[in-house]
This record gives structure tokens, C-alpha cells and sequence, in this order.
């Protein structure tokens, strides 16, 4: 059915079903034209500026040791902040998607909520808790636990922008699939856990890694709320992004296009799971 | 009531799953958040009108609403213009551009603020045409408009794409054979069906881009009472370890994030409502 909406142009057999052939070509002319100009010339940029100052600069602004540890940080919070999120997002989609009860879209909301307010707004929160001047500031300070200007601080707020990516994409899958195969598998005997495992995941194992994907890239990218907490020390509690900011603001500009080609690869990688794991879901479905 | 609960639920794991959310949800989400609004209302009433209406505070609220209904809205227009020409027409690096409409969704904000503030600058690629036009973009309110666009602009696109596909050819070919012109058909039969999905994107795309700050601020002159945005002011505040205005201004940002999360809330709602008809 879908096949025969589309492309209709080049099968239009009477007048009135499609646009007249000057405004198709005007319209498609003006939707590039914003494409090229917000997508395309920007993700062409970074790559060019970043090569700008020849290879040899390229590498050795990646091989710099505040870049490395950049890196690696990043690396950890992902490596802390993706599995946690995932673990949560499975268990409230379970909870969600096959039971019924009040306030579920109470439930909903909550878990869209860290879309919805400024990454700013999220890193503050936690500087209001966990801050030197914050509710357990002192206790904090006294026991000398640092949390806030330190890593810590920065998976928590991690893991706060990112929570809701595997969640969201796994409820509306779950609440589809139904509880039918789940029921079948309890009355022949399997536990709950059997269940989950050899019934409900070979079901969602696509959306599941499409949204630990996301949450991983949001995860490596954020910056806003990382920026509050973190407390920019070079070379401790700098993430990628951090770095990348500072180097910018030095006028290092093929530096930082450089660390930042990196994030950029990441993001086209993350683009092109995606296209596969959308085409595998048609497949399956 | 667990009982009645109970009843219709025969799957196991109930307990455990819904008590390890709302654990989860309390730990992140909740107890930092009634954090901040206790906070806030710890000031007293006068102190909180004090800093969220100081004269400096008020122009960054004009600038960064003011710039993200201004992208939403470009949004709203080219995005809906996207949407139709990848659903309807056929043209060579259809399905490219199509997985690079997610771009700004997958691109950290840093390195969207950073590669947006060298193109459209002075020399920049994009940024030396509109200079000789006169138009400056960097470091201006412009510049804010610019990297708000950028952020939103999948919302739209993503939101009309699937009502756009959906959309029965029976439709249309009926309001054909009852006379109407293309633009006739397109106005009064095709509009109302796909407006409820434009401005659920509208409002998703303006709910993003009031809060954005990476990709903003390397764009933007971050010049007080000119091109600051909100979010940046709260950053600064907390710098200058000025907790109470930033928690009170931060507070504001959070009243309006609830407000634009109940209202695509109510759109999805309506949306849903008009697909079943």
C-alpha cells in the first residue's frame, strides 16, 4: 500500500493526484537547499576542518595526553552510564508494557522528563545536592568524598540525560508485541526469567540495540549538563566534548576539529546502525 | 486494591521491576528535582521576583524564546517542505538525505556549536556569502537562530514523516473526481490531517531548542542584554557561586520545560484522537 503513495510522481496518470512538475522541482530544489546548508556543509566542515593543518597535526592533536584522558573518561561514563540505563530501561518497559496499572502515564512522563529540560538545568541539580554549598555538601566534604568537580559527578549527570533512550524505545515496542507469547511460555512452565530470555528478548533485540545505540551517543556527546558538574580540571575531569570546548577557545581550531572528528565519526556510525537496525525491524516484523 | 491489581496481571516480575523503576526514577530524577524547587522556594517570594525579573535575566528570556519560536517555526515550514519531498517524490541520495535528517540528534551539541560557529563566521564557507549580503551571523542573535534551526530540525521532519506515509491515496483521488484543484485538495484534505503531527514537531522542536546550550553558544555573542541565552546566564550565576539566582532562574527554565512537555503531551493526545477517526 505504502509503495503505491509514494513516488507517484513519475506514475501520475490523471491531473490533480500530484503537484504541477515546476513546483515538485521548486520544492525539492528548496528542501535540499535547507539540507545543504543546516546538514551537509556543516558535517562536510568538521572533517575538512579538522585535516586543514595536514595528518601529521590531526594526529598528534588526538595523541596529546589531556586528549587521550579526555577520551578516556568519556569511554568509562559511557562504559558505566549505557549498562545502567539499560538495565533500567528493560525493567520499566517490562513493567510497563505488560502490566497493567494506575498512573502508568504518570510513569511515562517521568521517564520523557530529562528530554524536556535543559541540560544546564540537569547538571545544576545535582551541583545543588551534591555541591560543596548542597545538601550533603558537608557531609560529603567531611567524609572526603568528592563527587561534584569529579567523576562521579559527571556519570550521575550522564546518566541522567540519557536514562529515557532505551525505555522509550522499548515500551511502545513491547506494548505492540503483546502479552500473548509471554503468557503461552508461563502456562508451559518457564520462570520469569525464561521467559525474558528466550521469549520476550529475541523479540526486541533490535529496538533494545537501537536504543543503546542512542543512549550511547548522547552518552560520548553531552555536554551541557557534563559542563556544570565537572569543574573543567585539563586532564581529570574533562570529557571529549569538554575538551574539544577548550581547545576551541584557545584559537586551536584544527585541534579542536580534530578531537571533535572524532565524535563526528561516532555520530555517522551511530546514523548508519541506525538505517541497518530500522531496515532489520521491517525485515523481522 | 492489589488484588484488583493483581488480577488481570499473570506475568511474573511485576514487583521487582516496578519497584526497581521508581527506585531508579526517584535517585536520578525526582529527589534532584524536588531539590531544586525546594531550593528555589526557600528564597523568599521577593527574592525569587528579584532575581528571575532583573532586567538582565529578562532579556535572555526574550532572546532564547524569542529565537527558538523563531527556529521552530523555519522549522515547522522547511521541515514539513522535507518531509514531503522524501515521502512523495523520488530524486537521487533520497535515502542519505533521509538518515542524515537525524544528524543533529546523533552530533554532540560541542561539536555542532563549534562547526556552525566556523561556517557561518566572516571567513566561513556559508558565513563569507552572507557577510557581502550584509547579513551577519556569527556571534549575533541571528547566529542563535542559526544553531536553533539546527537542532530542531529532525522534530519536524521525523514527527510528519509518518502521517505523510500513511496517508491513503483514496483520499486524494476522491477530492479529485468531487473537482478539486491540487491546491484545494492539498489545503482542505491533506493540512488538517497532518497538522496535529506539524505541531506536536513544532512544539518538540521549540522544546529543544529553549534549553540547547552547546550547540548555541559557540554561535552566539553570549553578550549581556544582547545574545545571551538563559541557559548560559544560569552557568554564569553559578560561577559567581550566585546558588540562588541560578536555582530561581533555573526553576523558571524547569516551569516552562513541564509546560511544554504537558502541551506535545496534549498534541500527541489530539493527534491520536484524529488518527482513529
Amino acid at each position: 500500500m505504502n509503495t503505491q503513495n509514494n513516488n507517484r510522481g513519475a506514475q501520475d496518470h490523471g491531473k490533480g493526484l500530484t503537484e504541477p512538475v515546476a513546483i515538485r522541482w521548486l520544492l525539492t530544489g528548496l528542501a535540499l537547499l535547507f539540507v545543504g546548508l543546516f546538514l551537509l556543509v556543516p558535517l562536510d566542515a568538521v572533517f575538512s576542518q579538522a585535516l586543514e593543518k595536514g595528518l601529521g597535526t590531526y594526529i598528534t592533536a588526538i595523541r596529546e595526553p589531556d586528549a587521550l584522558s579526555a577520551i578516556r573518561l568519556t569511554l568509562l561514563t559511557a562504559a558505566i552510564s549505557v549498562p545502567l540505563n539499560l538495565v533500567f530501561g528493560v525493567a520499566a518497559a517490562w513493567a510497563i508494557a505488560k502490566f497493567r496499572f494506575p498512573g502508568k502515564s504518570v510513569l511515562i512522563t517521568l521517564i520523557d522528563l530529562p528530554f524536556s529540560v535543559s541540560p544546564v538545568v540537569s547538571g545544576l541539580i545535582y551541583v545543588l545536592i551534591f555541591g560543596l554549598q548542597g545538601w550533603l555538601g558537608p557531609w560529603l566534604d567531611a567524609h572526603d568524598i568528592r563527587i561534584i568537580f569529579a567523576v562521579p559527578g559527571i556519570v550521575l549527570a550522564t546518566v541522567f540525560v540519557t536514562f529515557p533512550f532505551v525505555a522509550r524505545e522499548l515500551i511502545p515496542l513491547m506494548q505492540a508485541q503483546g502479552n500473548d507469547e509471554e503468557e503461552a511460555a508461563l502456562v508451559l512452565g518457564a520462570s520469569g526469567l525464561q521467559t525474558f530470555f528466550r521469549v520476550t528478548f529475541p523479540n526486541i533485540k533490535w529496538g533494545l540495540l537501537y536504543g543503546v545505540i542512542l543512549c550511547n551517543a548522547r552518552a560520548m556527546g553531552e555536554f551541557g549538563a557534563v559542563s556544570v558538574v565537572s569543574g573543567h580540571i585539563r586532564g581529570v575531569t574533562n570529557t571529549i566534548p569538554l575538551h574539544v570546548e577548550i581547545l576551541y577557545n584557545e584559537y586551536n581550531y584544527a585541534a579542536a576539529f580534530a578531537v571533535a572528528s572524532l565524535l563526528a565519526l561516532l555520530a555517522l556510525v551511530t546514523l548508519a546502525a541506525k538505517s541497518i537496525v530500522e531496515w532489520r525491524m521491517k525485515v523481522s516484523s | 486494591m492489589l488484588s484488583r491489581i493483581r488480577r488481570g496481571n499473570v506475568l511474573p516480575g511485576f514487583g521487582p521491576t516496578l519497584g526497581y523503576t521508581i527506585f531508579y526514577l526517584s535517585f536520578i530524577v525526582l529527589v534532584p528535582l524536588s531539590t531544586l524547587v525546594f531550593k528555589a522556594a526557600g528564597l523568599t517570594w521577593h527574592g525569587f521576583l528579584e532575581e528571575v525579573a532583573a532586567p538582565r535575566v529578562v532579556a535572555s528570556y526574550r532572546v532564547t524564546f524569542g529565537a527558538a519560536l523563531l527556529a521552530a517555526l523555519v522549522n515547522a515550514v522547511f521541515g514539513f517542505m522535507l518531509a514531503w519531498v522524501l515521502v512523495r517524490y523520488r530524486f537521487p541520495g533520497k535515502r542519505i538525505i533521509d538518515a542524515l535528517v537525524d544528524l543533529p540528534f546523533a552530533l554532540p551539541t560541542a561539536v555542532a556549536g563549534i562547526t556552525l560557529a566556523t561556517v557561518y563566521s566572516a571567513n566561513g564557507w556559508i558565513g563569507r556569502y552572507l557577510e557581502a549580503a550584509g547579513l551577519k551571523v556569527a556571534y549575533t542573535p541571528l547566529g542563535i537562530l542559526v544553531a536553533m534551526t539546527f537542532i530542531g530540525l529532525p522534530f519536524v521532519v521525523r514527527t510528519v514523516q509518518p502521517v505523510l506515509e500513511e496517508l491513503e491515496a483514496e483520499i486524494e483521488e476522491a477530492a479529485v473526481c468531487l473537482g478539486a484543484t491540487r491546491w484545494q485538495t492539498f489545503r482542505r484534505v491533506l493540512l488538517p490531517t497532518i497538522l496535529p503531527a506539524l505541531l506536536t514537531g513544532f512544539a518538540l522542536a521549540f522544546a529543544r531548542a529553549v534549553g540547547e546550550y552547546g550547540s548555541v553558544i559557540f554561535i552566539a555573542g553570549n553578550m549581556p542584554m544582547v545574545s545571551e541565552i538563559t541557559p548560559l546566564l544560569i552557568i554564569t550565576k553559578l560561577e559567581q557561586y550566585d546558588y540562588a539566582g541560578a536555582t530561581a532562574i533555573a526553576s523558571v527554565m524547569l516551569g516552562a520545560s513541564f509546560i511544554l512537555l504537558f502541551t506535545v503531551n496534549l498534541l500527541q493526545w489530539w493527534s491520536r484522537r484524529y488518527a482513529e477517526r
